[in-house]
C-alpha cells in the first residue's frame, strides 16, 4: 500500500491546488526530474535519442500545444503541420539573420511568431465551429505549406529549397547543425518541454484554463456568466501556437537539421499530433505526454518485435502499425474520450483506496 | 399603493425594498414571424423577489434573454439604474453584476463542481496570462482569495461533499443547486433564475425555496425568478407579472395577481379571441 491519499490532509487551499496534491505523486514527479535531468543524459547514446527521446520530448510540446487549443478550448485544428512549420521557418529565419544571438531565444522567437500567425488563423473561430472550423484549419495548413515553398525568401533562395540548421551553440556546446552529442539535445529540448508543461500547467489549472473549459463546455453559458469569447478562443490559439511553433523550430533545427516543408510539415504531422491528444488525452498535461510517447515509441517497438524479432517484412508491419493506431483511435473516441490519461487517472482511484475499497 | 421608482418601502417580514433598478420599457421582440414578446413593460426594485409567471410559451424566458443581452429586442429599452442601456453583450452584461441561471441547466459538465463555481468568480480575477503562467504571487493570491469565496457559497448551498466531483455525474436537482451556486458566486446586484425548481420534488423544492429566500435576505440580491409552481410564486414573490402569449396581463402583489380576471382565465385556459 504505497499509494495513498487517506491521512494526506490539506489546510490551506494552497496545498489543495497543487499540481500534486498527493504526496506520493509528488515524490514520484521530483524522481521523474531527477531521472529525467541527471540520469538520462549519461546513458544516452544517439539511437535512443534519435528514435525515442528527441521526439518524444518534441511531439510532447506539440501536443501540450494543440491539447490547450482543442483539448481545453474545444476548437478543433488540422493546421498543427502547417503551425510547426511556421516555427521552423520563424527560427531558420532568425537564426541566419541573428547568429550572435542565442538560438534558446530564437527557439522561444520562433514561438511568438508561430503565436501571432495561430491567432491570425483563429480568427475564423469568432464565427464558425467544429467540423467547419476544422476545414478552415486545414486550409491553413495547406497555405503555409505552399507559402514556404513558393517563397524563397523563406529559404534564403538555396538552391534546393530546403532549410539547413547552421552550427549554434548554447555555453559553448553545439546543439544545432553536424557537431551535436545525443546529451545536448536531448537536455536542450528536456528544458523546453519542461517549461512548457509548467506553464501550460499554470494556466490551465487557474482562471484562464477555466475560461478555456467553459466556452469547450458550452459557450453560450460561459459568454452569459461573463467570459468574453473572443478572448479566450484567440488566447487559446495564440498560447496553442507559442508551443506548436517551439516544436517546430526544435524539430528543424535540433531533431532534423534539415527541411523540406512538404515533407516534413504536412497534412500527416497535424493528424499524428491530433492523434495523440485524442489517444493519450483530451484535455490532459500528462495525456499530452503519454500520447507523445505512445505514437513515437510504437513504431520502434513494431520493428523491434515484428521485424528483428519474428522476422516479418516491414511493409507488413508498417501496415499493421497503421491498423492499430486506426484501431486505437475509434477505440478511444468511442469509448474514453479522455485517452490514456483517464485509465491512469481510473487505475489510481482504485489503488488510492486499495485494499478497502469502502 | 403607488410607490415612485425612487421611493423605498419595508414589507411584512420586515426587508427594505428600495427604488427601481431595472425597467423594461415597451419591449417587443420577435422571432421571424413569432412575436415573442408584445410591447412589455415592467420594473424591478431594488431587493424584491420579482416574479414572471404564465403558461408554457409565454415569453418569460425570452424576456430573461432580453434582460442578459442574449436576445435583442426590436422595439423598447431596458433602463438600468435609471438609464437607458445601450446595446451589449452578454459578457458585458455579466460584468454589469448581473448573472443568471437557465431553465435547461447550462453547467460546464467536463469541469467539477469547484471549477464551475470558480469560473463564475472570473470578473472579480484580472491577474494576466504571463502571470497566471508563472503562477507566483498575484495570480496565486488572487486564486486563493477567490476560492475562499467559492467556499463560503458551496457551504452556504450545502453542496461541501461533492466540490470535486465532475458536474456530468451529478443528479439534476444537485445540477441545479451548482448553478445557482455560479451564478452566486459572482455576488450579483440582480440575479435572474429561470425555472430554479422545474423538475424537483417537493423537498427539493423546498430547499430550494430556502435558498433563494437566504440569499435575498442576507445578501440583499435583487431576484427576478420564473416559477410555475404557484404554491411557490406566492409564497416566494413580492410581485409578480404575468405574461400570456407575449403580452403582460398582469402585475401586482400575489393577492392582487390571485384575484386578476385576466390572469384566471388565462389559467385556466378561457378561450382567446
Ligand atoms: N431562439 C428562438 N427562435 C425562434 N423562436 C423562439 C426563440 N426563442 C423563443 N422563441 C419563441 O418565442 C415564444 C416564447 O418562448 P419562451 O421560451 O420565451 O417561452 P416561456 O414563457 O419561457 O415558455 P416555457 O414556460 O415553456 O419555458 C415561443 O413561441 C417560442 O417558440
Ligand atoms: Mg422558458
Amino acid at each position: 500500500m504505497f499509494y495513498r491519499e487517506a491521512g494526506d490532509f490539506k489546510t490551506s487551499y494552497t496545498d489543495d491546488n497543487q499540481t500534486f496534491p498527493i504526496k506520493f505523486d509528488r515524490y514520484r514527479y521530483y524522481v521523474v526530474l531527477a531521472v529525467a535531468f541527471g540520469i538520462i543524459p549519461f546513458l544516452i547514446n544517439d539511437y535512443w535519442a534519435n528514435a525515442f527521446l528527441l521526439p518524444f520530448l518534441i511531439y510532447s510540446i506539440a501536443a501540450i500545444g494543440l491539447n490547450i487549443l482543442t483539448g481545453y478550448c474545444g476548437q478543433v485544428s488540422l493546421g498543427t503541420g502547417g503551425f510547426m512549420a511556421v516555427g521552423a521557418y520563424a527560427c531558420y529565419k532568425l537564426m541566419t539573420a541573428f547568429p550572435d544571438v542565442n538560438i534558446f531565444f530564437h527557439v522561444i522567437a520562433a514561438g511568438g511568431v508561430t503565436a501571432i500567425v495561430c491567432t491570425a488563423f483563429g480568427l475564423p473561430s469568432l464565427r464558425i465551429k467544429g467540423f467547419y472550423l476544422a476545414v478552415a484549419t486545414l486550409a491553413a495548413q495547406f497555405f503555409l505549406v505552399w507559402l514556404f515553398n513558393k517563397v524563397s525568401w523563406f529559404y534564403n533562395y538555396s538552391a534546393s529549397g530546403q532549410i539547413n540548421a547552421p552550427e549554434r551553440t548554447v555555453f559553448g556546446v553545439p546543439v544545432t547543425g553536424a557537431n551535436t552529442e545525443a546529451w545536448a539535445t536531448y537536455l536542450f529540448c528536456l528544458v523546453f518541454l519542461a517549461i512548457s508543461a509548467i506553464i501550460a500547467r499554470n494556466l490551465t489549472r487557474g482562471m484562464q484554463g477555466r475560461k478555456w473549459m467553459a466556452i469547450r463546455d458550452m459557450d453560450i453559458a460561459a459568454e452569459i456568466i461573463g467570459v468574453n469569447p473572443m478572448r479566450a478562443k484567440l488566447s487559446a490559439f495564440a498560447v496553442s501556437g507559442f508551443f506548436i511553433g517551439i516544436s517546430g523550430a526544435l524539430f528543424f533545427a535540433v531533431y532534423l537539421g534539415a527541411v523540406e516543408v512538404g515533407e516534413v510539415f504536412g497534412i500527416q504531422k497535424s493528424f499524428l499530433v491530433l492523434f495523440m491528444i485524442i489517444i493519450g488525452g483530451l484535455g490532459s498535461i500528462f495525456g499530452s505526454f503519454a500520447g507523445a510517447a505512445f505514437l513515437v515509441l510504437l513504431p520502434v517497438a513494431l520493428k523491434l518485435v515484428g521485424v528483428d524479432l519474428l522476422g516479418w517484412p516491414t511493409d507488413i508491419v508498417a501496415h499493421i502499425q497503421l491498423i492499430i493506431v486506426g484501431a486505437l483511435i475509434i477505440i478511444f473516441l468511442i469509448a474514453e474520450p479522455h485517452g490514456i490519461a483517464q485509465l491512469w487517472r481510473v487505475a489510481k482511484e482504485k489503488l488510492r483506496l486499495w485494499p478497502f475499497p469502502h | 399603493m403607488m410607490l415612485d421608482s425612487t421611493d423605498s418601502y419595508v414589507t411584512e417580514d420586515g426587508r427594505t425594498i428600495g427604488g427601481v433598478v431595472m425597467e423594461m420599457k415597451n419591449i417587443t421582440l420577435r422571432f421571424g414571424g413569432v412575436v415573442a414578446i408584445k410591447d412589455i413593460s415592467f420594473d424591478i426594485r431594488e431587493g424584491e423577489i420579482r416574479a414572471i409567471i404564465g403558461p408554457n410559451g409565454a415569453g418569460k424566458s425570452s424576456m430573461l434573454n432580453v434582460i442578459s443581452g442574449f436576445y435583442v429586442p426590436q422595439d423598447g429599452e431596458v433602463l438600468f439604474h435609471g438609464k437607458p442601456r445601450p446595446h451589449m453583450k452578454p459578457y458585458e452584461v455579466a460584468q454589469q453584476g448581473i448573472a443568471r441561471t437557465f431553465q435547461n441547466i447550462a453547467l460546464f459538465e467536463g469541469m467539477t463542481v469547484l471549477d464551475n463555481v470558480m469560473t463564475g468568480r472570473l470578473n472579480k480575477m484580472n491577474s494576466g496570462l504571463l502571470a497566471q503562467a508563472i503562477w507566483r504571487g498575484k495570480a496565486e493570491q488572487e486564486e486563493i482569495e477567490n476560492r475562499e469565496k467559492a467556499e463560503k457559497i458551496i457551504d452556504f448551498l450545502e453542496i461541501q461533499h461533492i466540490r470535486k466531483t465532475p458536474v456530468a455525474r451529478l443528479p439534476y436537482g444537485l445540477k441545479k443547486r451548482v448553478e445557482l451556486a455560479r451564478a452566486l458566486v459572482s455576488e450579483p446586484s440582480i440575479l435572474l433564475l429561470d425555472e430554479p425548481m422545474a423538475g424537483m420534488n417537493v423537498e427539493e423544492k423546498e430547499d430550494m425555496s430556502r435558498f433563494i429566500l437566504d440569499v435575498n435576505d442576507e445578501f440583499g440580491t435583487t431576484i427576478a425568478l420564473i416559477e410555475h409552481d404557484m404554491g411557490v410564486v406566492m409564497d416566494l414573490s413580492d410581485r409578480v407579472v404575468v405574461m400570456d402569449y407575449g403580452k403582460k396581463i398582469g402585475d401586482g402583489t400575489p393577492s392582487d395577481i390571485r384575484n386578476n380576471q385576466a390572469v384566471i382565465d388565462a389559467y385556466l385556459g378561457v378561450a382567446h379571441d
